[in-house]
């Protein structure tokens, strides 16, 4: 911690390990980790939402514990140890939820225990935290869960909309309107499949824009 | 003709490169192949090239649907008098139908074709004919009622995320009109499952007399009702409700005599089909544990879109297994699966079109193994060569 008169807190190196993550880095569609609750969460927005909060935190705060007790860790033992600290982290999540959000709790039943076993979190924690100062771990572990927050928001968006016609449960399209017209829902936006198509063309437009991503 | 062909080659220097629309050079091309043969002759070398190329490859499987849509015409009027009760000569019910049809077969072709002359311009590629067959399928295969805008948007996603995605025509995995019909059947199951909605109008549901109830034989043995399939030469001529053209198995086989007959069509694999087809049902049959398994096996080859699966999906060269044996293997496990998902899971009467989408996938898989099995061959061959030459 020492370093930090060294350099200022939200340096441009910091703020890159937050940004990063957001677009070029991105967790879901450039290293394509974390896919399968992407597939799950995403029929409505809301749970997304909370999912993406939840994963965020977990995240943040692992990725600060780890990398504090990073010179402490056996090596050999390490997995086990990271693992105890993200079960921690998910558990309390979990029966916080339960707490003041039991709707959603249950809607998202058994992904946000599956949280221990998202790669994104494990990714982080060896290959960040287990290497770097708590600070940057932080803004890292952050970047990461919004990364993937923010791609399981679009999809979750665009499967709520085109399938169920709502955003955040508010019936959108009926008060427009459209269904006077003969609009009618898309049952396929509501199956798993179509949050991987989605999560595909978000890929499509991000490297059509960004071509350096395109793989060789 | 003459005088087209002047006109062409008078506005042509517009199109070269430095002309005013060279940016829609590729447009230009493709009507003008489209109109005429094209005029660029090998320059170099001696090459024998065949007079088939893909827009006479194309053209003649439209030529091989024409019988389906002809039949399919008339069989969507047809349906529709009975409906109503009404008597009604044969070209009555066939312009009733065609007129119904004619919409569908304009919306899939200006969806269809508008994004390939996109797609065509964005990449600066030429325009080819490989929607011409997708877009007469497309609206063969879904019901008459199905409302067109739906039938727009399965278009679009099936060019734009079956083909386009994977490079355009010949690069493709899936059967683009498969897709279309299987995007339909997932996105708007109300539209395409029922059975009201193989009949015009029936889904509305005025005049409709008593008794009619507009159930596809399927519809019928799925429900364990055999007394109401229609007999099986009904179900071969095809005077039957079901999707667009694909109820009529002699229109269809006429398609495939077509297609076999100028080599267009693996006859290799419409025969697998019917065989893997003939297996699985002769195998449920022997077990018959529910009235569909007790379903006679030759009843399936016409029933639903079980023909024309085998003739017109099944052999799209593209999709298809590449290798001569490949395409047995292919074949047989679509006849095979069709049978087997259309008996043992009632949600999916149409067994056939998730069987052909489903070893599309795996078409390239076995073409793999084929080709290694070939290679270890032959290395056998050749190692045993060489020793006897070392001795």
């Amino acid at each position: 911690m020492s370093s930090k008169e060294k350099e200022p807190l939200f340096s441009e190196k910091n703020r890159k390990l937050f940004t990063d993550q957001l677009g070029r880095n991105n967790p879901v569609t450039v290293q394509v980790l974390g896919i399968c609750s992407a597939l799950a969460v995403t029929v409505k927005l809301e749970p997304a939402l909370v999912m993406a909060l939840s994963v965020t935190i977990v995240l943040a705060v692992s990725n600060l514990i780890v990398s504090a007790l990073r010179n402490y860790i056996p090596d050999r033992i390490r997995i086990i140890v990271q693992l105890v600290v993200i079960a921690t982290m998910v558990i309390l999540v979990d029966q916080t939820l339960k707490a003041y959000a039991f709707d959603v709790s249950r809607q998202l039943s058994v992904f946000v225990g599956l949280i221990i076993t998202n790669c994104i979190i494990m990714g982080r924690l060896e290959a960040f935290a287990m290497a770097n100062k708590p600070w940057p771990a932080l803004l890292d572990g952050i970047g990461a869960g919004a990364g993937y927050g923010i791609i399981l928001i679009i999809v979750a968006f665009f499967r709520e909309f085109l399938g169920s016609g709502t955003i955040m449960g508010y019936p959108i399209l009926e008060k427009i309107g459209v269904y006077s017209f003969g609009y009618e829902d898309n049952g396929m936006m509501i199956l798993p499949p179509m949050a991987l198509i989605v999560v595909g063309l978000i890929i499509w437009v991000q490297r059509s824009r960004n071509r350096e991503l395109i793989e060789k | 003709m003459n005088s087209l062909r002047k006109k062409i080659d008078k506005i042509k220097p517009h199109f070269t490169e430095g002309g005013r629309f060279a940016k829609l050079r590729s447009v230009f091309e493709g009507f003008e192949s489209f109109l005429f043969v094209p005029d660029r002759v090998t320059v170099r070398g001696s090459h024998i090239r065949d007079s088939i190329d893909l827009k006479r490859t194309m053209i003649i499987v439209v030529i091989a649907l024409v019988p389906a849509l002809l039949f399919g015409s008339y069989n969507v009027g047809l349906q529709y008098f009975r409906s109503i009760g009404a008597d009604a000569e044969i070209i009555r019910c066939f312009w009733f139908g065609f007129l119904k049809i004619l919409p569908l077969i304009i919306v899939s072709y200006v969806t269809g074709l508008g994004i390939e002359f996109i797609a065509a311009q964005i990449r600066g590629h030429e325009i080819n004919e490989g929607f011409l067959v997708t877009g007469i399928l497309i609206p063969l295969i879904v019901p008459v009622d199905v409302p067109l805008w739906m039938l727009a948007l399965s278009t679009a996603f099936a060019v734009i995320l079956g083909k386009e995605v994977f490079g355009g025509t010949g690069m493709n995995v899936f059967n683009p009109a498969l897709l279309a019909r299987a995007f339909l059947f997932f996105s708007y199951p109300g539209w395409m499952t029922g059975d009201t909605v193989w009949t015009y109008n029936l889904t509305a549901g005025e005049n409709i007399i008593d008794g009619f109830s507009g159930a596809t034989p399927l519809a019928y043995a799925a429900g364990g009702e055999l007394s109401g399939i229609p007999s099986f030469l009904e179900m071969f001529i095809g005077t039957i409700p079901g999707s667009v053209g694909e109820t009529s198995t002699i229109a269809v086989l006429l398609g495939a005599l077509i297609l076999i007959i100028t080599g267009i069509g693996s006859w290799k694999i419409i025969l697998s089909v019917f065989a893997g087809g003939l297996a699985m049902g002769l195998l449920l049959n022997l077990v018959a544990v529910n009235p569909f398994m007790e379903l006679p096996f030759y009843y399936h080859f016409v029933m639903g879109g079980f023909a024309f699966g085998a003739v017109f999906m099944a052999t799209d060269p593209v999709t298809a297994s590449q290798t001569e044996k490949g395409k047995w293997i292919y074949g047989f496990l679509i006849g095979v699966l069709s049978i087997l998902f259309r008996v043992l899971n009632p949600a999916y009467p149409e067994g056939v079109m998730l069987a052909i989408l489903l070893m599309n996938l795996f078409a390239p898989l076995i073409d793999y193994y084929i080709i290694e099995s070939h290679i270890k061959k032959r290395l056998k061959r050749a190692s045993l060569a060489n020793n006897i030459q070392g001795v």
